[in-house]
C-alpha cells in the first residue's frame, strides 16, 4: 500500500509538471506573447525599483530647477524636461507605480465582487433575486465606464484612492456579466446536477465546482483589463481627478504638456507613449494567456 | 422480494410558451422496482423515459403522483429530500463527457460523495477513492488525472465509481452506454453487472437498446408518449410481446442470423414517428401508428389490464372494449 501511494504521488507530480510544460509551450509558441510578458515584467521591475533605475529620482517629488526647463530630448534627459525643469523619463517611471497600483487594486476589488455577483445571478437564474441583481448590473453597464467613473470621481475629493473607487464602481458589472453568462451555460450541465444530487451545499457548488471552470476567461479578461483600467485612471488624472501634483501621474503629465503643444511636444508625447506601451504590453500578455488556456485542449 | 421503489400515477408536465399548453413528458405511470432487480425502462426518444428518471432522482418536481422509496414518500425536488436519501439513490448520466467536471481531478470527482456522506478526510478519504477506482477496475494512478486526459469509456467508469463510492442501494442508469464506442459498451455493462452482484444493488436502467435489455434486465417497462404501454418480466415480454408497440419495437431489432430472426415476434412494420408530447392523440396515443387500431382506439384511452401477475398491458385488444372489435385481426 505504502509503495503504491508513493508511486501515485510521483506520477501525480509528473502529471502536474507535464500540464505546466504543455501550458508554457502553448504560451511561448507566439513571440508576441513572450514580448508582452517581457514588457510587463520590465514595467513591474521599473515601477518597483524606480528610485534606482531612474537618473534623477529627486525629480519625482516637488522639485524645481528653473535653469533646466523645457530641454528637448537629449542624452542627459532622454525624454526631455518639463516646465519645472524635471526629467520626464524619471517622472514617467515613477508614474508607473501609481498606474500599476491603480490597476492591481481596482482588479483586486472588482474581480471578486463581479465574480460573486455573476455566479450568484447565474446559478439562481430565473429566481426573482437573481433578476434584480442582474438588472442592477445592466443599469451600470448601460453607462460607459469612463463617463461613470468621471461622474463619480467628480463628486469625490480628487485623490488616487477616490479615483480607484470611481473606477471600481464602473468596472465590476463587466465581470458580473461575464461570469453570469458562463455560469448560466454550465449550471444545467450534468456535472453540476451530479453534485447537486449528491447533496453538495449550493455555495460549495458555486465556488468550488462551477467557478474553477471560469478561471481561464476571468484571468484573460483581467490581464486585458489591466491596460484599460490604467487608461481610465490616466483619463481621470488627465482631467485632474486622480493623483495630485507633485506626485507624477501619466494622465496629469499629458495634460500639463498639452498647453505647450506643439513646440514642446516631448512633455506630453512621452507620457502618452508610456500609456500606450503599458496597454499594449498587457494586451499582448492577455492574448498569450488566452491562447494558452483555450487552445490545444 | 421487497419493493424498493414504488411509482404511482406519476405525472410530469412542462409548461410551454403558450399558456395552458403543457408538454406531457410523463403522463400517469405506475411501476414497482424490486430489490436487486435490473428494471429496464425502454422507449424511443421523446417517450419520457429520461424525464421519469430525473423525476425519480428529484431533478424535477413531480406534477402529480407518488414516488415511494422503501415506503418513504420522496416525490419532492432534490433539495427538499433528506440527505440520507441522496446517499442511497444515485444516478449515472448518459454522456460522461459532460457529467464529469472538466476542472476537477478524478480523485476530487469520486471524493465529493465520500466527503458529503461519509465525512472522510485525509488518508481515509484517499483509500476510499482508490477503492472506488479499483472497484471499476481503473488503476490507482488515475486519481490525479483530469477528465480530458482519459478516454470516454474510462470517464464513464469514473462516473460509475462516483455514483457507487458512498455506497448507494439504488442506482439509476440513464443510457450509460449510448454515448460510447461499441467496444467499450460491453466492458461498462460487465462492470455494472459485476458490481450489482457484489454490492447487492438495484438498477433502474434507461435505454433504447432492446438487445441490451434482453441480456441484462429481469423486468422491463415500455414507454410510449409518457405512458407505460406494457410491463412485465423481460423473458415473457421478449417471448410473447402483447402490445402492438412492443411488437413493433422488437421486430425492429437488427439481427444477423436466421436463428436470431426466428426469435423475433411476427413482423410488424414500424411506421411513422412518435407524435409530439404537446399534442397527444386522443384515445390510445399509439393509434396513429398502430396497424391494428380501430374506432375505439381513437376515442377511448385503454386501461391497464393485468394479463398475468406483474404483466400489465395497456391496449384495447386485451380490454373489455375488445367486445366491440370489428374487422381488426389479431
Amino acid at each position: 500500500m505504502r509503495d503504491s501511494t508513493v508511486a501515485i504521488d510521483i506520477s501525480a507530480r509528473s502529471a502536474y509538471a507535464e500540464r505546466l510544460k504543455r501550458a508554457w509551450y502553448r504560451f511561448s509558441r507566439s513571440k508576441l506573447s513572450l514580448l508582452g510578458l517581457l514588457m510587463v515584467a520590465s514595467i513591474i521591475f521599473i515601477a518597483i525599483f524606480a528610485p534606482v533605475v531612474t537618473p534623477y529620482p529627486e525629480h519625482a517629488g516637488a522639485f524645481v530647477d528653473f535653469g533646466n526647463t523645457m530641454h528637448p530630448p537629449s542624452l542627459e534627459h532622454p525624454f526631455g524636461t518639463d516646465a519645472m525643469g524635471r526629467d520626464i523619463l524619471t517622472r514617467c517611471f515613477f508614474a508607473f507605480r501609481g498606474a500599476l497600483i491603480m490597476g492591481i487594486v481596482v482588479l483586486a476589488i472588482v474581480v471578486p465582487i463581479g465574480t460573486a455577483v455573476g455566479l450568484f445571478g447565474g446559478y439562481f437564474e430565473g429566481k426573482w433575486f437573481s433578476t434584480i441583481v442582474m438588472r442592477v448590473t445592466d443599469v451600470f453597464l448601460a453607462i460607459p465606464p469612463l463617463v461613470l467613473a468621471l461622474a463619480i470621481a467628480a463628486l469625490l475629493k480628487p485623490t488616487l484612492t477616490n479615483s480607484m473607487i470611481a473606477v471600481c464602481i464602473s468596472w465590476w458589472p463587466w465581470y458580473a456579466r461575464l461570469v453570469y453568462g458562463m455560469t448560466v451555460s454550465v449550471r444545467n450541465e450534468p456535472f453540476v446536477k451530479a453534485v447537486e444530487l449528491t447533496g453538495m451545499n449550493r455555495f460549495k457548488i458555486m465556488f468550488s465546482e462551477i467557478l474553477p471552470n471560469h478561471l481561464g476567461p476571468i484571468l484573460t479578461k483581467m490581464t486585458l483589463d489591466m491596460g484599460w483600467v490604467i487608461l481610465t485612471g490616466a483619463s481621470l488624472s488627465f482631467v485632474g481627478l486622480g493623483e495630485q501634483p507633485p506626485t507624477p501621474a501619466l494622465g496629469t503629465m499629458v495634460s500639463d504638456g498639452a498647453k505647450y503643444l506643439p513646440t514642446y511636444w516631448w512633455i506630453s508625447v512621452f507620457p502618452a507613449l508610456m500609456i500606450v506601451i503599458i496597454i499594449l504590453s498587457f494586451n499582448l500578455l492577455g492574448d498569450g494567456i488566452r491562447e494558452m488556456l483555450t487552445s490545444g485542449e | 422480494m421487497s419493493v424498493i421503489l414504488r411509482i404511482r400515477n406519476l405525472k410530469k408536465y412542462f409548461p410551454t410558451s403558450k399558456k395552458g399548453v403543457f408538454v406531457k413528458a410523463v403522463d400517469g405511470i405506475d411501476f414497482d422496482i424490486y430489490k436487486e432487480d435490473v428494471f429496464a425502462l425502454v422507449g424511443e426518444s421523446g417517450s419520457g423515459k429520461s424525464t421519469t428518471a430525473y423525476t425519480v432522482i428529484g431533478m424535477y418536481e413531480a406534477t402529480e403522483g407518488k414516488i415511494e422509496y422503501k415506503d418513504l414518500d420522496i416525490s419532492r425536488i432534490h433539495w427538499k429530500r433528506p440527505i440520507q436519501l441522496k446517499k442511497n439513490i444515485q444516478i449515472v448520466f448518459q454522456d460522461p463527457g459532460t457529467s464529469l467536471n472538466p476542472s476537477k481531478t478524478v480523485s476530487q470527482i469520486i471524493g465529493a460523495p465520500l466527503i458529503i456522506h461519509k465525512h472522510l478526510r485525509g488518508e481515509k478519504l484517499r483509500e476510499a477513492i482508490i477503492n472506488a477506482l479499483n472497484m471499476v477496475e481503473l488503476p490507482s494512478e488515475y486519481i490525479y488525472k483530469l477528465p480530458r486526459d482519459i478516454g470516454g469509456g474510462e470517464k464513464q467508469l469514473v462516473a460509475i465509481a462516483r455514483a457507487l463510492s458512498a455506497g448507494p442501494e439504488f442506482v439509476i442508469l440513464d443510457e450509460p452506454t449510448s454515448a460510447l464506442d461499441v467496444s467499450i459498451q460491453a466492458k461498462i455493462i460487465r462492470t455494472l453487472l459485476k458490481l450489482k452482484e457484489e454490492l447487492g444493488l438495484t438498477y433502474m436502467f434507461i435505454t433504447h437498446d432492446l438487445s441490451l435489455v434482453r441480456n441484462i434486465s429481469n423486468r422491463v417497462a415500455i414507454m410510449y408518449l409518457g405512458k407505460i404501454v406494457e410491463q412485465g418480466p423481460t423473458s415473457q415480454i421478449f417471448a410473447e410481446p402483447s402490445h402492438p408497440y412492443t411488437q413493433m419495437l422488437l421486430s425492429s431489432i437488427p439481427v444477423v442470423t436466421k436463428a436470431e430472426e426466428a426469435f423475433k415476434p411476427k413482423q410488424v412494420q414500424s411506421t411513422g414517428e412518435i407524435p409530439s408530447p404537446v399534442d397527444v392523440p386522443p384515445g390510445c396515443s399509439f393509434h396513429t401508428r398502430c396497424p391494428l387500431a380501430w374506432d375505439t382506439c381513437r376515442k377511448i384511452e385503454p386501461q391497464p389490464v393485468e394479463l398475468q401477475p406483474g404483466r400489465i398491458v395497456k391496449c384495447h385488444l386485451y380490454s373489455k372494449h375488445k367486445a366491440t372489435l370489428s374487422g381488426a385481426k389479431l
